[in-house]
C-alpha cells in the first residue's frame, strides 16, 4: 500500500521549474533514496515531502490525504504526528543535552517520557551520553542523537537529508547500520543523497535532473516483504 | 515528566546555558527595575523628606489670638494642635510684652526657649540658650543698641498695664514699675524681625507680669503638605473658637511647588528608564530571535506551533523580568535609600509593597518589548532556515 504519492507535482519561482510534473509512489516499509546532482530539486522535494513547503501544483497524497492544500498548522500538525526528520546538519539543540532534545520531539508530539526518551538513546548506542551537550558529542554521536529524536514519535516515513554528508566512514557506517534496523522493523524510509554508498543500501533510488524524475531502480516488493516480515 | 517540566526545562536550559547573551538583557532589566524601585521609593518618601528639609525655613502654621480674644491660655493652643492630622514637630507659643530699659522702650517675648531651635532651627546662637533663672536671649540689633554681650547683666522694667493711667507720663519712676534684673546668655542672630526682641522663658515671664501668661503667636511646623494643612485650618477653626489658624503660605506654597516639580522629575526619570528597558530588551530578544532562527525552524520542523514558539520566547523573557524585578526591587531599596542619604541625610523606609509592584512592572515591560521579537520568531520559515550548509 503506497504511504506517499505525489501526482504530477511542480514548484515554479518565476521561470524555475524546481519540480516539474514529478511522479512518485512509495510504499509503507520501503527505503527509497533520492539522488542527483546539485539543483535537481532534491531539497525541495525534500521540503514538500516533508511538510515544510507546498507544491505550485500536483497532489501529495500522505496515507491517502493530499497534503498539497494543507493550512501552515495543518502541515505543523501532519509533520509532527506522522514524520522524522534528520538533518545533514544535525541540528541539535545546543543548550540541551541529548536526552532534552529527544524529549523535545516528544514534547511537540505529545507527552515528555524521559525512560522513553533514553531507551531511543540507548538504541543508537548513546545511553551513557544522554547528559552530554551537543558540542560534547563527535558529529556521528550527534547524528545518531538526530536519529534517536526522529524515531521517538514512531512516525510513518523517516525522512533524512544527507544524513551522512558531514561524517567520516566509521560513523557512516554506524548510521546505515541504524536505518537498516528501521528499515527491518517496518518503517519506510526516504534518504536523499549524494552519497553512492548511501544510495546502494536503499531499495530503491530515484534519481532527479532538472526537477524531473530521470529514474527509479530497485525492488519495490522487497520493502513490503519486509514489512511482512516484521508484523 | 509533565509538559510544563519540560518547558520550565527548556526556558531555563536556555537562560542558564547561554549565560552571555542574555545576561545582557537581565541586566537591562535588572538596572532599569533597580531605577524604578529606588525613585518609587523616594517618590513616596519624597513629601516627608521635604517637609524635613522645609522645617530649616521655620514654622508653616501659625496660631493667633480670634478677633474677639485678648490672648490665647494654654490649653486652648494644646486644643487646637490636637487637631492637627499630622505629624507636629514642633510648636512654641509667644507672649510679648512691651518694657524699658533704662527708660528706652522694648519687647520681651515669653517663650519655651527649648523648644524654640524646632520651628526655627534657623536661629543662629551666640553664646547659649537661657536655662536657668532671670536668664535672657538678647536680638543682635539690641544687643548693639544697648551695647550688650554675653554675661552682661541687664535691667528690665515692666508697668503693667493696670498701672498705667490715661495721661500719665511713664518714663522715669512710676509707682508699679516692676524691676528685674537678667543675665545675658545668648545673642540671636537671625537676619530677621527677631533681632529686635529680648526673649526670657516662660515662667520668668510669668514672674515678671505677675500673672499666667495668655500668648499672642503660636508658631508650628507641621509636616504635611498644602492639603492637609488647609484641611487641620479649617478644622481648628470650627473646633477651637479662640485659636485663629493660618498657613504660612511663603513656606507652604514653596513646599507644594518644589514637591510638585520634583514629583514630574521622578516621574520623567521612570517613564525614560521604563522605555529604556524596553528598548534594550527589544533589542536583545531581536537578537536573540536572529540568533536562534535555525532553532525556531528545527521545533517548528518537529511540529512546534507559533502558539508554542511564542509561550517558549515569551517564557524566557518573562523569566528574565521575573529575576530583573525581584532583584531589582531589593537593590532600589539600596538606591534609594543612597539617593535619601546624599541628598536629603535622612534615612528612608523600606516598602514592601514595592516588591510585587516592581516585579509586575518589569514583567510588564519585558512582555511588551517581547511582542514583536516573539512574533518575528513565529515567521521563521523552517524549509529557509535548515536546508543547505
Amino acid at each position: 500500500m503506497a504511504l506517499l504519492e505525489l501526482k504530477n507535482v511542480y514548484k515554479i519561482y518565476g521561470d524555475l521549474h524546481a519540480l516539474d510534473d514529478v511522479n512518485l509512489t512509495v510504499d509503507e516499509g520501503e527505503w527509497v533514496a533520492i539522488m542527483g546532482p546539485s539543483g535537481s530539486g532534491k531539497s525541495t522535494l525534500m521540503n514538500i515531502i516533508g511538510c515544510m513547503d507546498k507544491p505550485t501544483r500536483g497532489q501529495v497524497l500522505l496515507d491517502g490525504k493530499d497534503i498539497a492544500n494543507e493550512s501552515s498548522r495543518g502541515l505543523t500538525d501532519i509533520r509532527r504526528d506522522k514524520i522524522g526528520l534528520i538533518f545533514q546538519q544535525f541540528h541539535l539543540i545546543n543548550y540541551l543535552t541529548a536526552l532534552e532534545n529527544v524529549m523535545v520531539a516528544q514534547y511537540y508530539h505529545s507527552m515528555p517520557d524521559e525512560k522513553e526518551a533514553m531507551e531511543a538513546l540507548k538504541r543508537v548506542g548513546l545511553g551513557d551520553r544522554a547528559k552530554h551537550l551537543p558540542s560534547q558529542l563527535s558529529g556521528g554521536e550527534q547524528q545518531r542523537v538526530c536519529v534517536a529524536r526522529a524515531l521517538i514519535n514512531h512516525p510513518e516515513l523517516i525522512l533524512a537529508d544527507e544524513p551522512t554528508g558531514n561524517l567520516d566512514e566509521t560513523n557512516e557506517k554506524i548510521v546505515l547500520d541504524l536505518f537498516r534496523q528501521l528499515h527491518d522493523e517496518g518503517t519506510t524510509l526516504i534518504v536523499v543523497t549524494h552519497d553512492a554508498e548511501v544510495g546502494a543500501s536503499a531499495q530503491r533510488v530515484i534519481t532527479l535532473e532538472y526537477g524531473k524524475v530521470t529514474s527509479s531502480h530497485g525492488d519495490t516488493s522487497f520493502g513490503k516483504a519486509a514489512r511482512k516480515d516484521v508484523v | 515528566m509533565k509538559r510544563q517540566t519540560m518547558y520550565f526545562r527548556m526556558i531555563t536550559a536556555s537562560l542558564a546555558r547561554r549565560k552571555s547573551r542574555m545576561l545582557v538583557a537581565l541586566l537591562a532589566i535588572t538596572v532599569g527595575s533597580t531605577i524604578l524601585a529606588g525613585l518609587v521609593t523616594v517618590y513616596y518618601d519624597l513629601p516627608r523628606q521635604m517637609g524635613e528639609q522645609f522645617l530649616a525655613y521655620g514654622a508653616n502654621m501659625i496660631f493667633v489670638p480670634s478677633a474677639d480674644s485678648e490672648g490665647m491660655r494654654s490649653e486652648e493652643i494644646d486644643e487646637a494642635v490636637a487637631q492637627i492630622d499630622a505629624d507636629v514637630e514642633g510648636a512654641i507659643s509667644y507672649c510679648y510684652e512691651s518694657a524699658t530699659i533704662n527708660d528706652a522702650p522694648i519687647i520681651i517675648a515669653g517663650c519655651n526657649l527649648e523648644e524654640t531651635l524646632k520651628t526655627s532651627p534657623y536661629w543662629q546662637i551666640n553664646g547659649a540658650l537661657p536655662s536657668g533663672d532671670n536668664e535672657i536671649l538678647v536680638g543682635l540689633e539690641q544687643a548693639e543698641f544697648f551695647s550688650l554681650d554675653v554675661g552682661d547683666t541687664v535691667s528690665i522694667a515692666y508697668l503693667p498695664p493696670d498701672a498705667v493711667r490715661e495721661g500719665e507720663q511713664i518714663i522715669g519712676e512710676v509707682e508699679g514699675k516692676v524691676y528685674q534684673d537678667f543675665t545675658v546668655t545668648g545673642l540671636l542672630d537671625t537676619g530677621s524681625s527677631e533681632e529686635e526682641y529680648f526673649f526670657i522663658s516662660d515662667t520668668d515671664m510669668s514672674e515678671l507680669i505677675d500673672s499666667d501668661l495668655t500668648y499672642d503667636v503660636t508658631e508650628l511646623r507641621v509636616n504635611a503638605d498644602a492639603d492637609e494643612l488647609a484641611a487641620s485650618v479649617e478644622k481648628i477653626k470650627q473646633t477651637v473658637p479662640g485659636v485663629s489658624p493660618q498657613l504660612v503660605k511663603r513656606i507652604t506654597e514653596s513646599q507644594t511647588t518644589v514637591l510638585s516639580k520634583l514629583s514630574a522629575l521622578v516621574l520623567l526619570v521612570t517613564i525614560i528608564t521604563l522605555a529604556l528597558i524596553m528598548i534594550c530588551v527589544a533589542t536583545t530578544m531581536t537578537a536573540v530571535v536572529t540568533e536562534r532562527r535555525r532553532e525556531i525552524g528545527l521545533r517548528k520542523a518537529l511540529g512546534a506551533s507559533d502558539r508554542s514558539i511564542m509561550l517558549e520566547f515569551m517564557g524566557e523573557g518573562l523569566l528574565l523580568g521575573f529575576i530583573g524585578g525581584l532583584v531589582g526591587s531589593f537593590l532600589g531599596f539600596g538606591f534609594a535609600l543612597l539617593v535619601s542619604t546624599n541628598v536629603f541625610n535622612s534615612t528612608i523606609t523600606f516598602l514592601p509593597a514595592l516588591i510585587p509592584v516592581t516585579i509586575v512592572v518589569a514583567l510588564a515591560v519585558t512582555a511588551l518589548a517581547c511582542i514583536l521579537p516573539v512574533r518575528n520568531a513565529t515567521k521563521v520559515d523552517p524549509a529557509l532556515v535548515l536546508k543547505g550548509e
